[in-house]
């Protein structure tokens, strides 16, 4: 899978690179800022883009706004942004755009190796992650919709979808069976009124509707 | 020697007090300087009397600009007089930017020249008539006093003798002796007059002055404020882009280690393990920590973004209003977001409070920010340091910041800080 690094840190930067290549992943290209970042992913048309939320030269958004470019021009380029903090603003503008090939997670996640790499893939293969920090944020905020009428575990279960797990990814995070997971999933489309239409189709409103809740 | 007896009043006033010798040489220095400027303006007169328009104008207008020129060197030297002969301190006027020709031509408008002008031309003339006064009771007395003696010692054939005027002398002398006791009065109302006025007019004016100081520090102070917001911001960027991408980095590479290593013995492991972790939660610590200094989403998405990041992050239903359809002053944003974030702390904290109504409205140029919880109440702004600090720093942009807080609730916090500064 070839990747390009975005990172304005040299130290973080060598080190996304020995993490990707030790795991078998090809670094096309690593930046430090996002014009440069814009014309690497031009050339190499990358399976997945990891890139800093805050780079030179304003030190502010700059990869939110590289993140949305790159989807918008390079739709097969899935983009991992990594910030030392997650912002739900930002997480709104990513996904208000795009629900897919996009992912959202602290930077202090690539400690956890193997759950990073496999955020990376689900990214990669046009999947979305979201760190269980904005997801929090985003469940803390939604009050009055009708994701009140859910309970306590359907949320949690919503949660987890909204990071972008499958049933089993879910079924092992909460330690149930992967059919309560299904059982609970049926449910939470049930509350929320979502049409029984395309099977998949329907995770993703729900995550829609979870986290615009409060537009 | 300031009696308030009679007796001692008039001792004080003796015309052989040192006080009574010090206040004559003082108004009498003054009298050649107070005319001065009556003397520049009447002198071309005196030596011409011009018939042609032109030369009168210049024979009026060449001695107002010398007089305009000369009013700051004059001004100095009364300011010298006072301090060597009364050792009075009278305050110094600014500078005129422009230096000494310049400088009066372009403070025209200035209040201050026009009150120099003022003792020069009007006031200062009037105390030299009042020196010159005192002067001649002085003279005067000593003279009529002294004919007495000469008469005394002329034969008695003289015509100016003694026997053959001794009523007429008598109440020359006592004249004289009246004058001589007058004079000092005289020269002590002089003096008082003159070091009234010079202080009114020579010195800068108290209340413009208080005003000017008012201002300067107000600047300096939003000078200071600005500083300390910079500096906060500094250090977030550096611990963003030192500290803490040296944390990731070596969590990074302990997980690596933690993921990859094979044949460790166990307890190297355990040891990789902890030091994996212990990264970890340092990295959220430092992660919180800089947060609190000034969050980047602050900056470029303004207070709501980065208030709904708090609201959410607090483990209490925040319910968020922001109205701010034009952003305030970085600073003043930053204020308000301390404020909100120090206030959901407390309410954590202390309140046991179960909703948060937390609102931002801007009004004009004020932005309003009202913290409501329904908590247990009995919030006392003097005893916790969360709330004196927060009052502080809402102070240091001159905020307003009110508490009711009865016990059993609920709290209510309203803060008031202008736009800009």
């Amino acid at each position: 899978m070839r990747i390009v690094i975005a990172e304005d840190s040299v130290l973080l930067r060598a080190g996304l690179i020995k993490l990707l290549e030790t795991s078998g992943f090809e670094v096309a290209a690593a930046v430090g800022e996002a014009d440069g970042l814009l014309a690497a992913v031009a050339a190499h048309e990358p399976d997945a883009a990891i890139v800093d939320v805050r780079m030179p030269p304003g030190y502010t958004d700059e990869g939110v706004r590289a993140a949305l470019v790159i989807r918008q021009q390079w739709p097969r380029v899935s983009v991992l942004l990594l910030s030392q903090y997650v912002e739900e603003r930002y997480a709104a503008d990513l996904l208000s755009a795009h629900t897919s090939g996009i992912g959202y997670l602290l930077k202090d996640r690539v400690a956890d190796v193997s759950a990073f790499l496999e955020a990376l893939r689900r990214v990669a293969a046009g999947g979305t992650a979201l760190d269980p920090e904005v997801v929090s944020q985003l469940l803390l905020r939604r009050h009055s919709d009708p994701l009140e009428r859910l309970t306590p575990r359907e949320r949690e279960v919503l949660a987890l979808m909204a990071e972008g797990r499958s049933n089993a990814g879910i079924a092992g995070a909460l330690v149930v069976s992967e059919s309560a997971v299904a059982k609970h999933i049926n449910s939470i489309f049930a509350k929320l009124d979502l049409p029984h239409a395309e099977g998949d189709h329907r995770r993703v409103l729900a995550v829609l509707r979870f986290l615009d809740g409060e537009t | 020697m300031a009696s308030s007896s009679p007796l001692g009043r008039a001792l004080a006033h003796a015309p052989w007090s040192p006080a009574a010798w010090r206040d004559t040489a003082f108004i009498g220095s003054g009298v050649p300087l107070q005319l001065a400027g009556w003397a520049i303006v009447c002198a071309p007169w005196a030596l011409w009397v011009p018939v042609d328009a032109t030369p009168i104008a210049i024979f009026l207008l060449a001695p107002l600009f010398a007089v305009l020129l000369l009013v700051r060197p004059a001004t100095r030297a009364h300011r010298e007089r006072l301090w060597a002969m009364l050792g009075a301190d009278l305050a110094e006027l600014p500078e005129r930017p422009g230096g000494p020709v310049l400088g009066p031509l372009r403070a025209l408008r200035s209040e201050d020249l026009w009150r120099e002008v003022r003792y020069h031309m009007l006031t200062g003339p009037l105390l030299a008539l009042g020196a010159i006064a005192a002067l001649l009771c002085w003279l005067g007395g000593l003279a009529l006093v002294s004919l007495n003696a000469y008469a005394w010692a002329l034969p008695a054939s003289s015509a100016l003798s003694l026997t053959w005027h001794a009523v007429r002398l008598g109440v020359l002398t006592a004249l004289g002796v009246v004058l001589l006791l007058a004079a000092p009065w005289v020269a002590a109302a002089v003096r008082r007059l003159d070091v009234r006025s010079a202080g009114r007019l020579l010195a800068p004016d108290r209340e413009a002055e208080l005003a000017r100081r008012v201002e300067d520090l107000a600047e300096k102070r939003a000078e200071v404020v600005d500083a300390a917001d910079l500096e906060r911001r500094r250090i977030e960027r550096d611990l963003h882009d030192g500290a803490q991408q040296r944390l990731v980095s070596l969590a990074l590479n302990l997980g690596l280690a933690r993921e990859t290593l094979t044949g460790v013995p166990d307890e190297a492991m355990q040891v990789i393990i902890e030091a994996h972790e212990e990264a970890k939660e340092a990295l959220t610590e430092l992660r919180d920590l800089i947060r609190g200094l000034h969050p980047a989403v602050l900056e470029d998405r303004g207070l709501d973004a980065a208030l709904s990041g708090i609201a959410a992050r607090v483990p209490v239903q925040v319910r968020l209003s922001v109205r701010v359809p034009e952003r305030a002053s970085s600073t003043v944003e930053a204020v308000a977001y301390f404020v909100v974030s120090e206030a959901l702390t407390n309410v954590v904290k202390h309140a046991r409070a179960s909703v948060v109504d937390v609102a931002v409205v801007r009004r004009g140029a004020t932005l309003h920010l009202t913290i409501a919880d329904d908590g247990v109440g009995g919030a006392d702004p003097a005893g916790g340091t969360g709330l004196t600090g927060l009052a502080r720093r809402v102070r240091s942009v001159d905020g307003t910041f009110r508490i009711t807080s009865p016990a059993g609730g609920p709290t209510t916090l309203t803060v008031e800080l202008p736009c800009a500064l």
